[in-house]
Protein backbone atom coordinates (compact mmCIF):
# COMPACT_ATOMS: atom_id res chain seq x y z
CA UNK A 1 0.00 0.00 0.00
CA UNK A 2 2.84 2.40 1.22
CA UNK A 3 4.92 1.35 -2.01
CA UNK A 4 1.85 2.25 -4.34
CA UNK A 5 1.38 5.43 -2.90
CA UNK A 6 5.13 5.99 -3.14
CA UNK A 7 5.52 5.20 -6.58
CA UNK A 8 2.81 7.03 -7.72
CA UNK A 9 4.24 10.28 -6.11
CA UNK A 10 7.55 9.06 -7.53
CA UNK A 11 5.60 8.73 -10.95
CA UNK A 12 3.73 12.12 -11.16
CA UNK A 13 6.59 14.07 -10.18
CA UNK A 14 8.19 11.99 -12.97
CA UNK A 15 5.04 12.83 -15.65
CA UNK A 16 5.53 16.18 -14.39
CA UNK A 17 8.91 16.72 -14.82
CA UNK A 18 8.58 14.72 -18.16
CA UNK A 19 6.27 17.91 -19.47
CA UNK A 20 8.75 20.62 -17.79
CA UNK A 21 10.45 21.38 -21.22
CA UNK A 22 8.56 20.83 -23.98
CA UNK A 23 10.80 21.42 -26.49
CA UNK A 24 12.79 17.91 -24.71
CA UNK A 25 9.81 16.11 -25.35
CA UNK A 26 9.87 17.11 -29.06
CA UNK A 27 13.66 16.59 -29.63
CA UNK A 28 12.95 13.19 -27.58
CA UNK A 29 9.57 12.03 -30.57
CA UNK A 30 12.89 13.45 -33.52
CA UNK A 31 15.51 11.42 -31.59
CA UNK A 32 13.85 8.02 -31.64
CA UNK A 33 12.86 8.33 -35.19
CA UNK A 34 15.93 5.11 -36.12
CA UNK A 35 13.52 2.47 -36.94
CA UNK A 36 11.37 4.54 -39.27
CA UNK A 37 14.50 5.25 -40.99
CA UNK A 38 14.95 1.99 -41.36
CA UNK A 39 11.72 1.38 -42.80
CA UNK A 40 12.62 3.31 -46.07
CA UNK A 41 16.02 1.46 -45.83
CA UNK A 42 14.80 -2.43 -45.67
CA UNK A 43 11.65 -1.47 -47.21
CA UNK A 44 13.71 -0.52 -50.34
CA UNK A 45 16.10 -3.52 -50.01
CA UNK A 46 13.03 -6.19 -50.00
CA UNK A 47 10.86 -4.28 -52.79
CA UNK A 48 12.92 -6.39 -54.85
CA UNK A 49 11.99 -9.66 -53.00
CA UNK A 50 11.78 -11.07 -49.75
CA UNK A 51 14.89 -11.35 -47.69
CA UNK A 52 14.90 -14.03 -45.08
CA UNK A 53 10.93 -13.95 -44.28
CA UNK A 54 10.56 -10.72 -44.34
CA UNK A 55 8.69 -9.00 -47.59
CA UNK A 56 8.14 -5.28 -47.88
CA UNK A 57 4.75 -5.35 -45.53
CA UNK A 58 6.52 -7.42 -42.77
CA UNK A 59 9.38 -5.52 -42.59
CA UNK A 60 7.19 -2.03 -41.95
CA UNK A 61 5.26 -3.82 -39.81
CA UNK A 62 8.04 -5.11 -37.53
CA UNK A 63 9.98 -2.06 -37.36
CA UNK A 64 6.60 0.60 -36.60
CA UNK A 65 6.31 -2.27 -33.95
CA UNK A 66 10.01 -1.62 -33.23
CA UNK A 67 9.20 2.00 -32.38
CA UNK A 68 6.42 1.34 -30.04
CA UNK A 69 8.30 -1.18 -28.12
CA UNK A 70 11.57 0.79 -27.69
CA UNK A 71 9.46 3.85 -27.06
CA UNK A 72 7.21 1.88 -24.18
CA UNK A 73 10.55 -0.16 -22.65
CA UNK A 74 13.90 2.49 -23.18
CA UNK A 75 15.21 3.77 -19.65
CA UNK A 76 17.45 6.72 -19.62
CA UNK A 77 18.15 6.46 -15.77
CA UNK A 78 21.59 5.30 -16.54
CA UNK A 79 23.28 8.43 -16.66
CA UNK A 80 21.02 10.09 -14.04
CA UNK A 81 22.44 7.77 -11.56
CA UNK A 82 25.97 8.16 -12.61
CA UNK A 83 25.48 12.34 -12.80
CA UNK A 84 23.80 11.74 -9.00
CA UNK A 85 26.71 9.48 -7.72
CA UNK A 86 29.50 11.87 -8.83
CA UNK A 87 27.95 14.97 -7.92
CA UNK A 88 26.73 13.70 -4.86
CA UNK A 89 23.17 14.09 -5.10
CA UNK A 90 21.77 10.36 -4.47
CA UNK A 91 22.82 11.84 -0.72
CA UNK A 92 19.32 13.83 -1.12
CA UNK A 93 17.60 10.90 -2.26
CA UNK A 94 19.27 8.29 0.46
CA UNK A 95 17.82 10.77 2.93
CA UNK A 96 14.54 9.89 2.16
CA UNK A 97 12.44 7.03 3.59
CA UNK A 98 11.66 5.47 0.15
CA UNK A 99 14.56 3.07 -1.70
CA UNK A 100 16.16 5.34 -4.20
CA UNK A 101 15.48 2.29 -6.77
CA UNK A 102 11.96 2.57 -6.31
CA UNK A 103 12.35 6.50 -7.16
CA UNK A 104 14.30 5.83 -10.28
CA UNK A 105 11.72 3.32 -11.44
CA UNK A 106 8.63 5.39 -10.96
CA UNK A 107 10.10 8.64 -12.00
CA UNK A 108 11.36 6.27 -15.43
CA UNK A 109 7.82 5.66 -15.79
CA UNK A 110 6.77 8.99 -15.34
CA UNK A 111 7.78 10.05 -18.90
CA UNK A 112 6.11 7.17 -20.17
CA UNK A 113 2.12 8.60 -20.84
CA UNK A 114 4.03 11.11 -23.42
CA UNK A 115 5.56 8.48 -25.15
CA UNK A 116 2.63 5.73 -24.83
CA UNK A 117 -0.13 8.82 -26.54
CA UNK A 118 3.15 8.63 -29.43
CA UNK A 119 3.06 4.50 -29.50
CA UNK A 120 -0.59 4.34 -29.91
CA UNK A 121 -0.65 7.16 -32.80
CA UNK A 122 2.43 4.60 -34.55
CA UNK A 123 0.10 1.59 -33.88
CA UNK A 124 -2.98 2.86 -35.42
CA UNK A 125 -0.88 4.25 -38.46
CA UNK A 126 0.41 0.64 -38.64
CA UNK A 127 -3.01 -1.20 -38.61
CA UNK A 128 -4.68 1.56 -40.54
CA UNK A 129 -1.65 1.01 -43.52
CA UNK A 130 -0.83 -2.93 -43.52
CA UNK A 131 -4.12 -4.14 -41.70
CA UNK A 132 -5.43 -6.72 -38.94
CA UNK A 133 -2.62 -9.08 -40.65
CA UNK A 134 0.37 -7.36 -39.71
CA UNK A 135 0.05 -8.55 -36.05
CA UNK A 136 -0.01 -11.81 -34.32
CA UNK A 137 -3.81 -12.78 -33.71
CA UNK A 138 -3.93 -14.88 -30.86
CA UNK A 139 -4.99 -13.99 -27.27
CA UNK A 140 -2.46 -16.21 -25.78
CA UNK A 141 0.51 -14.34 -27.71
CA UNK A 142 -0.66 -10.80 -26.42
CA UNK A 143 -1.24 -11.92 -23.33
CA UNK A 144 2.77 -13.05 -23.55
CA UNK A 145 3.68 -9.61 -25.14
CA UNK A 146 2.01 -8.20 -22.16
CA UNK A 147 4.66 -9.81 -19.59
CA UNK A 148 6.85 -9.50 -22.39
CA UNK A 149 7.10 -5.42 -22.58
CA UNK A 150 6.71 -5.38 -19.09
CA UNK A 151 10.04 -7.42 -18.59
CA UNK A 152 11.67 -5.82 -21.49
CA UNK A 153 11.16 -2.67 -19.51
CA UNK A 154 12.34 -4.18 -15.89
CA UNK A 155 15.51 -5.56 -17.73
CA UNK A 156 16.50 -2.07 -19.98
CA UNK A 157 15.63 -0.37 -16.13
CA UNK A 158 18.08 -3.30 -14.13
CA UNK A 159 20.72 -2.65 -16.85
CA UNK A 160 20.41 1.18 -16.80
CA UNK A 161 20.76 0.80 -12.72
CA UNK A 162 23.62 -1.48 -12.51
CA UNK A 163 25.43 0.74 -15.29
CA UNK A 164 25.15 3.93 -13.62
CA UNK A 165 25.67 2.04 -10.17
CA UNK A 166 29.49 1.52 -11.56
CA UNK A 167 30.45 4.88 -11.15
CA UNK A 168 30.20 3.66 -7.36
CA UNK A 169 33.44 2.30 -8.20
CA UNK A 170 34.80 3.94 -11.46
CA UNK A 171 35.09 7.54 -12.03
CA UNK A 172 32.04 7.56 -14.37
CA UNK A 173 30.33 4.65 -16.36
CA UNK A 174 28.61 7.07 -19.00
CA UNK A 175 30.98 5.39 -21.51
CA UNK A 176 29.80 2.03 -19.92
CA UNK A 177 26.67 2.61 -20.93
CA UNK A 178 27.11 3.94 -24.54
CA UNK A 179 28.96 0.44 -25.76
CA UNK A 180 25.88 -1.36 -24.01
CA UNK A 181 23.48 0.96 -26.07
CA UNK A 182 25.85 0.12 -29.23
CA UNK A 183 25.75 -3.83 -28.15
CA UNK A 184 22.09 -3.11 -27.80
CA UNK A 185 21.17 -1.37 -31.30
CA UNK A 186 23.22 -4.26 -32.72
CA UNK A 187 22.31 -7.31 -31.61
CA UNK A 188 17.94 -6.46 -29.79
CA UNK A 189 17.15 -6.15 -33.23
CA UNK A 190 16.57 -2.68 -32.85
CA UNK A 191 18.10 -2.17 -36.36
CA UNK A 192 18.56 -5.78 -38.11
CA UNK A 193 16.02 -8.35 -37.27
CA UNK A 194 18.07 -10.95 -35.26
CA UNK A 195 16.35 -13.67 -37.57
CA UNK A 196 18.33 -12.27 -40.76
CA UNK A 197 21.26 -12.59 -38.46
CA UNK A 198 23.89 -15.64 -39.93
CA UNK A 199 23.40 -19.04 -37.85
CA UNK A 200 26.21 -18.80 -35.35
CA UNK A 201 26.32 -15.30 -34.85
CA UNK A 202 22.16 -15.91 -34.04
CA UNK A 203 22.56 -18.73 -30.97
CA UNK A 204 25.02 -15.83 -29.55
CA UNK A 205 22.76 -13.56 -29.78
CA UNK A 206 19.82 -15.84 -28.36
CA UNK A 207 21.81 -16.09 -25.00
CA UNK A 208 22.59 -11.81 -24.59
CA UNK A 209 20.26 -10.20 -22.86
CA UNK A 210 19.66 -7.32 -25.64
CA UNK A 211 16.88 -8.96 -27.93
CA UNK A 212 15.13 -9.58 -24.88
CA UNK A 213 15.19 -5.88 -24.14
CA UNK A 214 13.39 -4.61 -27.72
CA UNK A 215 13.60 -7.90 -30.12
CA UNK A 216 11.69 -10.44 -28.27
CA UNK A 217 8.28 -8.22 -27.63
CA UNK A 218 8.33 -6.98 -31.26
CA UNK A 219 8.70 -10.40 -32.76
CA UNK A 220 5.61 -11.64 -30.70
CA UNK A 221 3.67 -8.25 -31.65
CA UNK A 222 3.99 -8.94 -35.16
CA UNK A 223 3.14 -12.86 -34.57
CA UNK A 224 7.02 -14.34 -35.67
CA UNK A 225 6.24 -16.95 -32.84
CA UNK A 226 3.45 -20.27 -31.48
CA UNK A 227 2.61 -20.54 -28.54
CA UNK A 228 5.26 -23.09 -27.24
CA UNK A 229 8.44 -21.04 -28.89
CA UNK A 230 6.62 -17.82 -27.48
CA UNK A 231 6.88 -19.38 -23.45
CA UNK A 232 10.19 -20.56 -24.06
CA UNK A 233 11.38 -17.22 -25.00
CA UNK A 234 9.19 -15.16 -22.55
CA UNK A 235 10.91 -17.69 -19.55
CA UNK A 236 14.47 -17.20 -20.93
CA UNK A 237 13.80 -13.52 -20.82
CA UNK A 238 12.01 -13.69 -17.29
CA UNK A 239 15.49 -15.17 -16.33
CA UNK A 240 17.43 -12.64 -17.40
CA UNK A 241 15.36 -10.43 -15.36
CA UNK A 242 15.85 -12.42 -12.48
CA UNK A 243 19.64 -12.64 -12.81
CA UNK A 244 20.18 -8.97 -13.71
CA UNK A 245 18.11 -8.07 -10.60
CA UNK A 246 20.42 -9.77 -8.44
CA UNK A 247 23.20 -8.46 -10.01
CA UNK A 248 21.87 -4.99 -9.67
CA UNK A 249 20.81 -4.88 -5.85
CA UNK A 250 24.45 -6.38 -5.45
CA UNK A 251 26.26 -3.42 -7.11
CA UNK A 252 23.81 -1.17 -5.38
CA UNK A 253 24.19 -2.34 -2.05
CA UNK A 254 28.17 -2.11 -2.02
CA UNK A 255 27.90 0.64 -3.84
CA UNK A 256 25.90 2.62 -1.12
CA UNK A 257 27.91 1.11 1.48
CA UNK A 258 31.40 2.74 -0.91
CA UNK A 259 29.35 6.07 -1.23
CA UNK A 260 31.46 8.88 -0.39
CA UNK A 261 28.17 11.71 -0.70
CA UNK A 262 31.26 14.08 -2.30
CA UNK A 263 30.12 17.44 -3.33
CA UNK A 264 28.10 18.75 -0.20
CA UNK B 1 19.81 11.41 21.60
CA UNK B 2 23.32 10.99 20.00
CA UNK B 3 26.18 8.86 20.65
CA UNK B 4 29.35 8.62 18.80
CA UNK B 5 32.02 6.45 20.02
CA UNK B 6 35.63 6.42 18.59
CA UNK B 7 34.63 7.12 14.81
CA UNK B 8 36.69 6.84 12.08
CA UNK B 9 36.13 7.49 8.43
CA UNK B 10 39.17 6.94 5.80
CA UNK B 11 38.64 8.01 2.52
CA UNK B 12 40.60 6.49 -0.21
CA UNK B 13 41.68 9.02 -2.86
CA UNK B 14 43.10 8.69 -6.04
CA UNK B 15 46.25 11.00 -6.93
CA UNK B 16 47.93 12.09 -9.72
CA UNK B 17 49.91 15.03 -10.47
CA UNK B 18 49.22 17.64 -13.45
CA UNK B 19 50.27 17.32 -16.94
CA UNK B 20 48.94 15.09 -20.25
CA UNK B 21 51.76 12.27 -19.18
CA UNK B 22 50.50 11.71 -15.57
CA UNK B 23 47.13 11.34 -16.62
CA UNK B 24 47.85 9.02 -19.47
CA UNK B 25 50.02 6.87 -16.81
CA UNK B 26 47.04 7.01 -14.42
CA UNK B 27 45.25 5.16 -16.88
CA UNK B 28 47.68 2.00 -16.65
CA UNK B 29 48.26 2.42 -13.07
CA UNK B 30 46.51 4.47 -10.24
CA UNK B 31 47.53 5.55 -6.97
CA UNK B 32 45.36 5.81 -4.10
CA UNK B 33 45.91 7.51 -0.85
CA UNK B 34 44.05 7.49 2.33
CA UNK B 35 42.66 10.19 3.71
CA UNK B 36 41.42 9.90 7.40
CA UNK B 37 38.37 12.54 7.44
CA UNK B 38 37.59 11.50 11.16
CA UNK B 39 40.11 10.11 13.46
CA UNK B 40 38.63 8.72 17.33
CA UNK B 41 35.77 11.16 17.77
CA UNK B 42 33.86 10.39 20.50
CA UNK B 43 30.61 12.41 21.93
CA UNK B 44 26.98 12.41 22.82
CA UNK B 45 24.26 14.85 21.99
CA UNK B 46 21.46 14.92 24.65
CA UNK B 47 17.85 15.31 23.03
CA UNK B 48 17.02 19.11 22.65
CA UNK B 49 20.58 20.22 22.66
CA UNK B 50 22.17 22.70 19.88
CA UNK B 51 25.37 22.12 19.10
CA UNK B 52 28.37 23.24 16.66
CA UNK B 53 30.50 21.62 15.07
CA UNK B 54 33.18 23.81 14.28
CA UNK B 55 36.78 23.58 12.21
CA UNK B 56 38.37 24.92 9.66
CA UNK B 57 38.23 23.64 5.90
CA UNK B 58 38.58 19.49 6.14
CA UNK B 59 38.28 19.06 9.65
CA UNK B 60 35.88 16.77 9.19
CA UNK B 61 32.31 18.37 9.93
CA UNK B 62 30.67 17.75 6.93
CA UNK B 63 31.59 14.28 7.30
CA UNK B 64 30.66 13.70 10.85
CA UNK B 65 27.22 14.84 9.27
CA UNK B 66 27.05 12.67 6.90
CA UNK B 67 27.38 9.85 9.15
CA UNK B 68 25.72 10.95 11.42
CA UNK B 69 22.57 10.73 9.25
CA UNK B 70 23.89 7.23 7.38
CA UNK B 71 24.99 9.06 3.81
CA UNK B 72 28.13 7.80 4.46
CA UNK B 73 29.65 4.88 6.14
CA UNK B 74 31.69 4.71 9.00
CA UNK B 75 35.15 2.79 8.85
CA UNK B 76 35.31 2.08 12.25
CA UNK B 77 33.40 3.32 15.50
CA UNK B 78 29.56 3.09 16.75
CA UNK B 79 27.36 5.74 16.21
CA UNK B 80 23.12 5.97 17.40
CA UNK B 81 21.17 8.50 16.70
CA UNK B 82 17.88 8.00 18.16
CA UNK B 83 18.83 4.88 18.61
CA UNK B 84 19.11 3.85 15.41
CA UNK B 85 22.34 3.05 13.34
CA UNK B 86 22.48 5.25 10.79
CA UNK B 87 24.41 2.70 8.30
CA UNK B 88 20.64 1.06 8.14
CA UNK B 89 18.68 3.99 6.68
CA UNK B 90 15.77 2.26 8.21
CA UNK B 91 12.15 4.05 7.59
CA UNK B 92 12.33 5.05 11.28
CA UNK B 93 15.35 6.53 11.38
CA UNK B 94 14.92 8.57 8.44
CA UNK B 95 11.72 9.91 8.98
CA UNK B 96 13.05 11.32 12.64
CA UNK B 97 16.44 12.82 11.19
CA UNK B 98 16.69 15.76 8.48
CA UNK B 99 20.00 16.87 7.30
CA UNK B 100 20.36 20.00 4.88
CA UNK B 101 23.46 21.01 3.24
CA UNK B 102 24.11 24.09 2.25
CA UNK B 103 25.20 23.48 -1.25
CA UNK B 104 23.33 20.53 -1.98
CA UNK B 105 19.38 20.59 -2.87
CA UNK B 106 16.65 18.46 -2.27
CA UNK B 107 14.08 20.30 -3.90
CA UNK B 108 13.25 19.85 -8.00
CA UNK B 109 15.18 21.60 -9.54
CA UNK B 110 12.57 21.99 -12.50
CA UNK B 111 9.41 22.40 -10.76
CA UNK B 112 8.02 24.55 -8.02
CA UNK B 113 8.93 23.33 -4.22
CA UNK B 114 5.17 23.01 -3.42
CA UNK B 115 6.11 19.57 -5.97
CA UNK B 116 8.98 18.42 -3.49
CA UNK B 117 6.87 19.28 -0.20
CA UNK B 118 3.83 17.18 -1.54
CA UNK B 119 6.63 14.64 -2.79
CA UNK B 120 7.58 14.58 1.28
CA UNK B 121 4.08 14.20 2.54
CA UNK B 122 3.80 11.07 0.59
CA UNK B 123 6.61 9.23 1.32
CA UNK B 124 6.77 10.23 4.96
CA UNK B 125 3.17 9.22 4.99
CA UNK B 126 1.93 12.71 6.53
CA UNK B 127 -2.26 13.35 6.67
CA UNK B 128 -3.31 15.95 4.95
CA UNK B 129 -4.36 17.50 7.71
CA UNK B 130 -1.25 17.15 9.36
CA UNK B 131 0.86 18.93 6.45
CA UNK B 132 -1.76 21.50 6.00
CA UNK B 133 -0.77 22.47 9.53
CA UNK B 134 2.92 21.86 9.38
CA UNK B 135 3.10 23.73 6.26
CA UNK B 136 1.02 26.49 7.27
CA UNK B 137 3.70 26.94 10.41
CA UNK B 138 6.83 26.87 8.47
CA UNK B 139 5.62 29.09 6.21
CA UNK B 140 4.98 31.69 8.44
CA UNK B 141 8.30 31.17 10.21
CA UNK B 142 10.33 31.21 7.16
CA UNK B 143 8.10 33.80 5.54
CA UNK B 144 7.43 31.59 2.33
CA UNK B 145 4.96 33.65 0.63
CA UNK B 146 4.83 32.73 -3.12
CA UNK B 147 8.50 31.37 -3.32
CA UNK B 148 6.73 27.37 -3.29
CA UNK B 149 4.62 27.96 -6.32
CA UNK B 150 7.67 29.29 -8.80
CA UNK B 151 10.28 26.51 -10.41
CA UNK B 152 12.54 26.17 -8.40
CA UNK B 153 14.84 27.06 -10.42
CA UNK B 154 14.08 30.41 -10.58
CA UNK B 155 15.07 31.19 -7.13
CA UNK B 156 17.89 33.28 -5.66
CA UNK B 157 19.66 31.34 -3.13
CA UNK B 158 18.11 32.38 0.05
CA UNK B 159 14.87 31.89 -1.46
CA UNK B 160 16.11 28.21 -2.04
CA UNK B 161 17.69 27.70 1.35
CA UNK B 162 14.07 28.58 3.29
CA UNK B 163 12.48 26.26 0.45
CA UNK B 164 14.93 23.85 1.21
CA UNK B 165 14.45 24.31 5.01
CA UNK B 166 11.01 23.67 4.83
CA UNK B 167 11.69 21.03 2.69
CA UNK B 168 13.73 19.24 5.48
CA UNK B 169 11.10 19.78 7.78
CA UNK B 170 7.78 18.76 6.24
CA UNK B 171 8.06 15.33 8.72
CA UNK B 172 8.92 17.41 11.55
CA UNK B 173 12.31 15.84 12.57
CA UNK B 174 13.85 15.78 16.52
CA UNK B 175 17.42 14.94 14.99
CA UNK B 176 18.55 18.55 12.95
CA UNK B 177 21.73 18.30 10.78
CA UNK B 178 22.81 21.49 9.11
CA UNK B 179 25.64 22.20 7.24
CA UNK B 180 26.65 25.59 6.35
CA UNK B 181 22.88 26.70 6.42
CA UNK B 182 23.27 30.12 5.86
CA UNK B 183 26.53 29.90 3.13
CA UNK B 184 25.71 32.36 0.83
CA UNK B 185 23.07 34.35 2.40
CA UNK B 186 23.15 37.95 2.77
CA UNK B 187 22.68 39.29 6.44
CA UNK B 188 18.60 39.65 6.76
CA UNK B 189 18.54 36.50 5.28
CA UNK B 190 20.91 34.77 7.28
CA UNK B 191 19.40 36.62 10.45
CA UNK B 192 15.87 35.02 9.45
CA UNK B 193 17.37 31.47 9.17
CA UNK B 194 18.81 31.55 12.50
CA UNK B 195 15.69 32.63 14.02
CA UNK B 196 13.99 30.20 12.51
CA UNK B 197 16.42 27.16 13.32
CA UNK B 198 15.87 28.25 17.35
CA UNK B 199 12.25 28.95 17.18
CA UNK B 200 12.20 25.19 15.55
CA UNK B 201 14.09 23.93 18.33
CA UNK B 202 11.87 25.48 21.17
CA UNK B 203 9.11 24.53 19.78
CA UNK B 204 9.54 21.49 18.86
CA UNK B 205 12.71 20.46 21.32
CA UNK B 206 14.49 18.67 18.36
CA UNK B 207 18.25 18.31 18.85
CA UNK B 208 20.47 20.49 16.34
CA UNK B 209 23.79 19.91 15.19
CA UNK B 210 25.37 22.59 12.77
CA UNK B 211 28.75 23.39 11.13
CA UNK B 212 29.05 26.81 9.78
CA UNK B 213 32.02 29.27 8.90
CA UNK B 214 29.86 31.82 10.20
CA UNK B 215 30.44 32.39 13.49
CA UNK B 216 27.49 34.47 14.14
CA UNK B 217 25.39 31.28 13.77
CA UNK B 218 27.37 29.69 16.23
CA UNK B 219 27.42 32.97 18.71
CA UNK B 220 23.02 32.98 18.34
CA UNK B 221 22.35 29.08 18.11
CA UNK B 222 24.95 26.98 19.83
CA UNK B 223 25.55 27.54 23.59
CA UNK B 224 27.84 23.85 23.03
CA UNK B 225 31.03 23.29 20.34
CA UNK B 226 32.84 20.68 19.63
CA UNK B 227 35.74 21.59 17.85
CA UNK B 228 37.29 19.21 14.84
CA UNK B 229 41.11 19.61 14.08
CA UNK B 230 41.93 17.15 11.85
CA UNK B 231 39.05 14.70 12.07
CA UNK B 232 39.47 14.48 15.48
CA UNK B 233 38.13 16.48 18.49
CA UNK B 234 40.41 19.29 19.92
CA UNK B 235 37.32 20.74 21.90
CA UNK B 236 33.80 19.88 24.22
CA UNK B 237 31.94 21.89 25.85
CA UNK B 238 30.29 25.23 26.32
CA UNK B 239 31.16 28.34 23.76
CA UNK B 240 32.21 30.56 26.57
CA UNK B 241 34.50 28.75 28.42
CA UNK B 242 35.98 27.86 24.80
CA UNK B 243 36.53 32.02 24.31
CA UNK B 244 37.63 32.22 28.11
CA UNK B 245 39.81 29.43 27.30
CA UNK B 246 41.64 30.81 24.58
CA UNK B 247 41.18 34.66 24.69
CA UNK B 248 40.54 34.76 28.79
CA UNK B 249 40.51 39.13 27.93
CA UNK B 250 37.50 41.13 27.60
CA UNK B 251 37.06 43.26 25.02
CA UNK B 252 36.74 46.86 25.55
CA UNK B 253 35.69 49.53 23.29
CA UNK B 254 35.81 52.88 24.31
CA UNK B 255 34.33 55.98 22.12
CA UNK B 256 36.21 58.96 22.77
CA UNK B 257 34.77 62.45 22.63
CA UNK B 258 38.39 63.85 21.32
CA UNK B 259 41.50 62.27 20.14
CA UNK B 260 44.35 60.95 22.97
CA UNK B 261 47.74 59.39 22.52
CA UNK B 262 48.97 56.09 22.58
CA UNK B 263 50.72 56.77 26.11
CA UNK B 264 47.57 57.61 27.45
CA UNK B 265 46.55 53.71 26.87
CA UNK B 266 49.36 52.18 27.30
CA UNK B 267 48.87 51.11 31.07
CA UNK B 268 45.08 50.09 30.46
CA UNK B 269 45.31 46.73 28.01
CA UNK B 270 46.41 45.77 24.95
CA UNK B 271 45.20 48.56 22.27
CA UNK B 272 43.77 46.19 19.63
CA UNK B 273 42.91 49.06 17.31
CA UNK B 274 43.07 52.71 18.31
CA UNK B 275 41.23 55.23 15.71
CA UNK B 276 41.00 58.63 16.71
CA UNK B 277 37.32 58.42 18.56
CA UNK B 278 37.66 54.72 19.24
CA UNK B 279 39.83 52.61 21.13
CA UNK B 280 39.87 48.76 21.63
CA UNK B 281 41.33 47.34 24.02
CA UNK B 282 42.13 43.42 25.46
CA UNK B 283 42.29 43.69 29.21
CA UNK B 284 42.83 41.40 32.12
CA UNK B 285 39.65 40.29 33.29
CA UNK B 286 40.70 40.33 36.72
CA UNK B 287 41.48 44.24 36.56
CA UNK B 288 38.35 45.38 34.20
CA UNK B 289 37.18 47.41 37.67
CA UNK B 290 40.44 49.18 37.70
CA UNK B 291 40.82 49.60 34.09
CA UNK B 292 37.53 50.75 33.76
CA UNK B 293 38.25 53.15 36.94
CA UNK B 294 41.51 54.47 35.68
CA UNK B 295 40.22 55.29 31.88
CA UNK B 296 36.72 57.11 33.06
CA UNK B 297 39.22 59.51 35.17
CA UNK B 298 41.89 60.02 32.34
CA UNK B 299 40.32 59.88 29.12
CA UNK B 300 37.10 62.19 27.69
CA UNK B 301 34.84 58.91 27.22
CA UNK B 302 31.76 59.05 25.25
CA UNK B 303 30.34 55.69 26.37
CA UNK B 304 32.13 52.42 26.35
CA UNK B 305 31.34 48.42 26.20
CA UNK B 306 32.40 45.68 27.90
CA UNK B 307 32.54 42.27 25.74
CA UNK B 308 33.90 38.74 25.03
CA UNK B 309 36.55 38.71 21.86
CA UNK B 310 34.90 38.19 18.61
CA UNK B 311 34.08 34.31 17.90
CA UNK B 312 36.25 34.59 14.42
CA UNK B 313 39.64 36.20 16.22
CA UNK B 314 39.05 33.01 18.92
CA UNK B 315 38.52 30.45 16.13
CA UNK B 316 41.40 32.21 14.30
CA UNK B 317 43.49 31.94 17.12
CA UNK B 318 42.98 27.92 17.83
CA UNK B 319 42.80 27.51 13.79
CA UNK B 320 46.77 29.12 13.86
CA UNK B 321 47.67 27.17 17.38
CA UNK B 322 46.71 24.10 15.20
CA UNK B 323 48.60 24.64 12.62
CA UNK B 324 52.07 25.86 14.31
CA UNK B 325 51.26 22.57 16.32
CA UNK B 326 51.24 20.46 13.12
CA UNK B 327 54.00 22.12 12.00
CA UNK B 328 56.60 22.13 15.04
CA UNK B 329 55.58 18.36 15.66
CA UNK B 330 57.72 15.39 14.69
CA UNK B 331 57.06 13.76 11.25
Amino acid sequence: MRLAKNLRAFLRVGTVGALAYRADVIVWLLSTTMPLIMIAFFGAVTRDGAIGRYHEPQIVAYFLATFIIRSLTASWISWQINLDIRDGTLGSRLLLPVHPLVAYAAESIGGMPVRALGSVVIAGIMLALLGPSAVAHDPVIWILWCVSVAAAWLLSLLVSVTIGGLAFFVDSSAKVMDAWLAGLFVFSGYLIPVDLFPPRLRAVVDWLPFRYQIGLPVELMVGAHDRASAVGLVGRQLLFVVVLALVTFAVWRRGVARFAAYGG
Amino acid sequence: MIEVQNLRKDYSVHKRPPGALAALRSVLHRKYETVRAVDDVSFQVAAGERIGLLGSNGAGKTTTLKVLSGLVHATSGAVRVAGHDPRRRERAFLERISLVLGQRQRLLWDLPASETFELHRVVYGISRPDFAATMRELEDLLELGDLSSRPTRELSLGERMKCELAAALVHRPTVLFLDEPTIGLDVGMQLAVRAFVQRYNERHGATVILTSHYMDDVVALCPRVIVLDQGAVAYDGSLEALVRRVRPEKRVVLRLTRAVLPADLAALGMVVRHAPLEVVLDVDPARIQTTLTEALAALPIRDLTVEDPPLEEVMAEIFAGQRDARRKAPS
